[in-house]
Parts: C-alpha cells; structure tokens; sequence
C-alpha cells in the first residue's frame, strides 16, 4: 500500500490521533517494510531539524503495532521484548554474532514506551565458556529496560551452569508481574551422556552445542524441577494467568534435533488448569506457533542465524517465515515483543531484521486459523 | 606342461610385455624362448590374442582364425581392462588381466576366479570395500560439516545447516543471482565458506571440497526435490 502523505501531514495525524489516522496507522503497518523505514526516517530527521518533536519520541513502528487487529485496537496491558539465542564466540565485538546481539539490544532500547522488561531466551553463549558469557554479559548490560534471563544448552553444558548462574542467578524462578505469573525454566536438562563416555567438559559441550548430534540426551525439564514446578503453581489461583519461559519448545515437534522436551506433557498438564496459559521458547530459532488444549506456544527468533524448519512434526498452526536469503546475514533473524493483553493472553511480534515483522495473535490462535500468508 | 606356468609371473609379465611391443611393431617380435608369435589386437585395443607358432604378418588359417576371433569376442566381457590372451601350440589359452600372471582359462566358459573385475561377478568383499571407501569420504565430509577449521570465525557448515538441511544440491546447477553467475554446489560451499565462516575458498581439486560434497550429496539422497522449501 502506498502512503500518500507528506512528512507534515503525517506528523500532524500523528499529534492528533484521531480516527483516521489509526488507520493511516494500519495502513503504514501493512505497507512494505522498506518503504515505511525509508518514510518513517525522512519523517524523523526533518521532523528533529525542525525541532517539531524529539527524535526519540517517533516511533512509527511502535504506534502502528498497537493497531494490528484490524477495526479495533487489542487492549494491551502491558509490553515485554525479547532478545534469545546470541549463540555468543569470545572473539570480540567486530564477530558477527556479537555485532548481531547488539543490534537486538540497541532495538529494544529503542522501543518507546520502553517495554516492562527484556526476557533473553537461552544460548547467549556458544560453547559455555566463561569469556562467551562475559562477552554477553557486557553486551546486556546496554539494556535499559530490567532484564529477565534463561538459560539453554550452550550457556550450560561446558561447566554445567556454574558461571551462568554466577553471573545471572538462579535457571529456574517465578515472579509476579501486573496481575500475571510468570515462571522461567531450565528445560534443557539432558540424562547424563558423557560420564560412562569418558568426554571431557569441552567434548560434552561441543556435542550438545551440535543440534543434529545424536550422542547426547533429549531434552526434559526433569522430575526435581516439574516438583518444583507444581509447588510453585500451588500457591497461585487458577484464574490468574501464566506465562512460562522455556529455551525448548515445551512440546514434540521434532526429536532428532531437540526441538522436544521429553516430559513436555507432564509440564503442560500443570498448566491445563489455568484459565490461561502461555510459553514462549527459544532454541529452534524461527517462527514458530502452536496451541495445546489451553496452552498457546510461542517460538523466539535467533539474532545469530535462523534454522531451517524441521523435515516432520511443524504444528500446523505454525505461519512459516519464508526460506532466509543465505546472502543477508540478518534475513531470518531478530527479536520481538509480546504483548499481554487484558486477560493475560499475548500477542507475539516477531521483529524480523529484513522483513517485515510480523505478529500472531491470541485471537488467531483461538481461532485455529493457519492463514496469513508468508512473513515478508 | 605348460612353459609359463613353470616359469611363473615374472615370465608371464614379460610376454605380456613383449606382446605388447609385437602389437605395436609387429615386424620386430618374437617370444623370448624363441618361439615365433603372432599378434592380433582387439578394436579397443585394450584387448590383445598372441598366437603361438606363426610369424608376425603371416596369415592364420581359418579354424585358428575363428578361435581368435572367438577369444577376443569373449574377452569384452573384461570391458576396460588390459587383457592378454596366449594361445599355445597345444591349444592352451591363457590370461592375463592387467598384467597380472596367467591363468588357464576356456573361452565362453566361467571366468577363473582370479579374474573376477568389474561388474561381471561382484562379491560381498568387494561391495564391502567400496561401501567402506564411500562412507569414508562422507564421513570426512561430515565432519568438515561440523568442524570450524574451515573458517576463521568458529562458525560451521551444520550450525546453519543441521543434517544438511536447506542445502538443496538437486537444484544446481542454476543461476545464482547474487553471484550472477551458473553456480554448482561447490560455488555455493565456497561462497559459505568465505562469507558466514570467513575462511578461505577450496581450490576445485581439493579433497575437502569433494568430501563436502559428498557428505551434502549423500545426507540429501532420496529427499523429493522442493526448490525454495526447506
């Protein structure tokens, strides 16, 4: 769709938020993304050369997210964004994985209003060592919003957590946010490969960090955490809803790669008896959706690199994003926010880097729908 | 008693030799223990009949001939290989396959064991000792895959690409627009070698490359063809 306005116009139905220009906010929503960068960043300089409004106050993206569902505007509670799966090398910040991380952060600091928290979803590092997760940690520490973090395999299997958690605390916790219980897990426990093996912390790490090496265990969350689990969600009433942070996906999609935690439906039975419940996951590095029963899933995408989807088991809910352009470094890749909405359900944006964003809604989810075409 | 046998390979080899140089110069040979031989090639003159008791040039009647007429015929069974076929004065015929000693042998009948090339009678030894070969190159392949030390950035192949998924090899050739170039497979390792994993692009020849290839080639095998698909 082409927006035929001028830089001033737009700016005035931007002051004015009326009627019609949440449409014409709608409308800069579905226009190619390109295009919409290219109006939106002429609109802010000469917007800020004319000291009209601050730069950091034009956040056309941002504006134009509110309003997705077309006819009415989702009633947000509240934001959080998300950044997951930096896959981090201790070779500074000229690697492209490091450059790739910051990018995320610099988005989401970026976001105005700036989101309640930033939830980093697993594997910050690649290879668990110390200097990786420092090298994250360094690159975190921009991030101006709290910052909630979870581990994954690559952060965990060199020296099994101990320097992940002494830098970032406990794997496994739950918090109370705005009306709504979250918990983050450590679902990347894998039964003990190595020991009878004989492997070193470095071959054990580099195994786990191989996604198609068959060597290692499946994924599962455990019996000793799933306890915890239930005694953490004893004290919280039925109607309050959850959302629950895991770096695997809290299902079976696809075994040979791990994309499957093994106790996954032991976990989701804990959650069948609330009124509403979510996962966001990351570790398969792509778009991803599903819902079980009441449970809607939500997969996070990679600032590293994107996978490919797997060859069986894509629940069928899922909008695949489009095969990434092997030429861009960044196609494929990115971050996102979620929106929690009035009743504790979410709205999940994926912020791809060279495509358009794109968003499931819970709305679409209820409604089974498989639609929706392509992400870019 | 047949003199080559007596004499073994080194002989045998020998006239083997000689037959060769007589095909090639027929007016020079002669068998070394004196015997007069004359030489006919076969079409694909891979395939040689030395007949003993006739000078070279000399005509063959025609019974001896149709026996070496029906010798080299039967002697495409060996296809590519270099074969040498004696036929003594006492109507012994003999075999040499490249240049390995001869053994007695019936034309039309069952291949002498020794004998045994090629696809004419393949045995469980044999195709144990291809597979084995075949699946040491992929698995060399596989581990490059997976390896870092074809970069310089700790990247590998399979991080990206896990099972060599999304690598689509049956749909090279095909013009590869970044490149703006017809690009095969092995264009596209190297352009991934130089650019996500920043190392240094392998020559054609190198063994690696082929490694790769075979690794990506194999692992692919039998998945339908989707271009553009995962």
């Amino acid at each position: 769709m082409t927006v035929n306005l001028t830089p001033k116009e737009l700016e005035r139905e931007l002051r004015e938020r009326s009627p019609a220009s949440e449409r014409l906010i709608r409308s800069l929503y579905n226009c190619d993304r390109r295009h919409f960068l290219k109006v939106s960043a002429k609109f802010a300089a000469m917007a800020a050369a004319a000291g009209v409004i601050q730069p950091h106050g034009f956040q056309l993206v941002e504006v134009a997210r509110a309003a997705t569902t077309p006819g009415a505007a989702p009633d947000v509670a509240f934001r959080f964004a998300y950044v997951s799966d930096s896959h981090l090398y201790a070779r500074g910040m000229t690697h492209r994985f490091a450059k790739a991380a910051a990018k995320a952060v610099a988005d989401v600091n970026a976001l105005d209003p700036q989101p309640d928290f930033v939830l980093f979803g697993g594997d910050l590092a690649q290879l668990g060592r110390p200097d990786e997760l420092d090298l994250g940690r360094q690159i975190l520490k921009d991030v101006k919003a709290p910052i909630k973090m979870m581990v994954g395999e690559h952060d965990w299997y060199f020296d099994m957590g101990e320097k992940w958690k002494e830098f970032f605390g406990p794997d496994r916790y739950s918090f109370d946010h705005k009306g709504i219980h979250f918990v983050t897990l450590n679902s990347v426990v894998e039964k003990d490969f190595w020991t009878a093996k004989g492997y070193t912390p470095e071959q054990r790490m580099a195994i786990v960090a191989g996604l198609d090496d068959g060597r290692q265990s499946r994924f599962e969350v455990g019996e000793e955490q799933r306890d915890w689990l239930a005694k953490d969600l004893a004290k919280v009433p039925k109607t309050t809803p959850i959302v629950v942070f895991s770096h695997s996906p809290l299902y079976h999609y696809y075994e040979p790669w791990n994309f499957w935690t093994v106790d996954a439906a032991e976990v989701q039975a804990l959650l069948f008896p609330f009124k509403s419940a979510t996962v966001i996951h990351g570790h398969t590095h792509q778009q991803l959706t599903n819902r079980i029963k009441n449970i809607d899933f939500h997969g996070m995408l990679s600032t590293a690199w994107p996978w490919p989807y797997a060859p069986t088991g894509l629940p069928k809910l899922t909008i695949q994003m489009d095969r990434p352009n092997p030429f861009d470094q960044f196609d494929g890749c990115g971050d996102g926010t979620v929106d929690v909405l009035a009743g504790g359900t979410v709205d999940k944006h994926y912020d791809l880097w060279d495509r358009s964003p794109y968003t499931v809604t819970h709305a679409d989810l209820v409604a089974g729908r498989t639609g929706g075409g392509p992400s870019y | 008693m047949n003199p080559f046998r007596k004499l073994g390979p080194i002989v045998a080899a020998a006239l083997g030799a000689a037959a060769v140089f007589a095909g090639a110069r027929p007016a020079a040979a002669a068998s070394p223990d004196g015997f007069a031989t004359r030489t006919v090639w076969a079409c694909d003159h891979r395939k040689q009949v030395v007949v003993e008791g006739f000078a070279p040039g000399q005509k063959l009647p025609p019974a001896k001939a149709q026996q070496v007429a029906d010798v080299l015929q039967d002697l495409m069974r060996f296809c590519n290989e270099e074969v040498v076929a004696h036929i003594s004065t006492d109507e012994r015929v003999q075999l040499s396959v490249n240049g390995l000693p001869f053994v007695d042998y019936v034309p039309g009948g069952p291949l002498p064991a020794q004998l045994v090339v090629g696809k004419s009678e393949v045995t469980e030894r044999d195709k144990a000792i291809w597979k084995a070969e075949l699946d040491k190159l992929v698995k060399e392949g596989d581990r490059l895959f997976h390896s870092d030390e074809l970069g310089t950035n700790g990247i590998a192949c399979a991080m990206c690409h896990p099972n060599a998924a999304n690598t689509h090899p049956e749909t090279y050739p095909k013009f590869q627009i970044e490149m703006k170039q017809v690009a095969l497979l092995r264009d596209m390792v190297n352009w991934c070698i130089q650019n996500p994993l920043e190392g240094q692009k392998l020559a054609d020849d190198d063994a690696r490359l082929k490694a790769l290839e075979a690794y990506i080639l194999s692992s692919r095998k039998g998945v339908a063809m989707d271009a553009g698909k995962h």
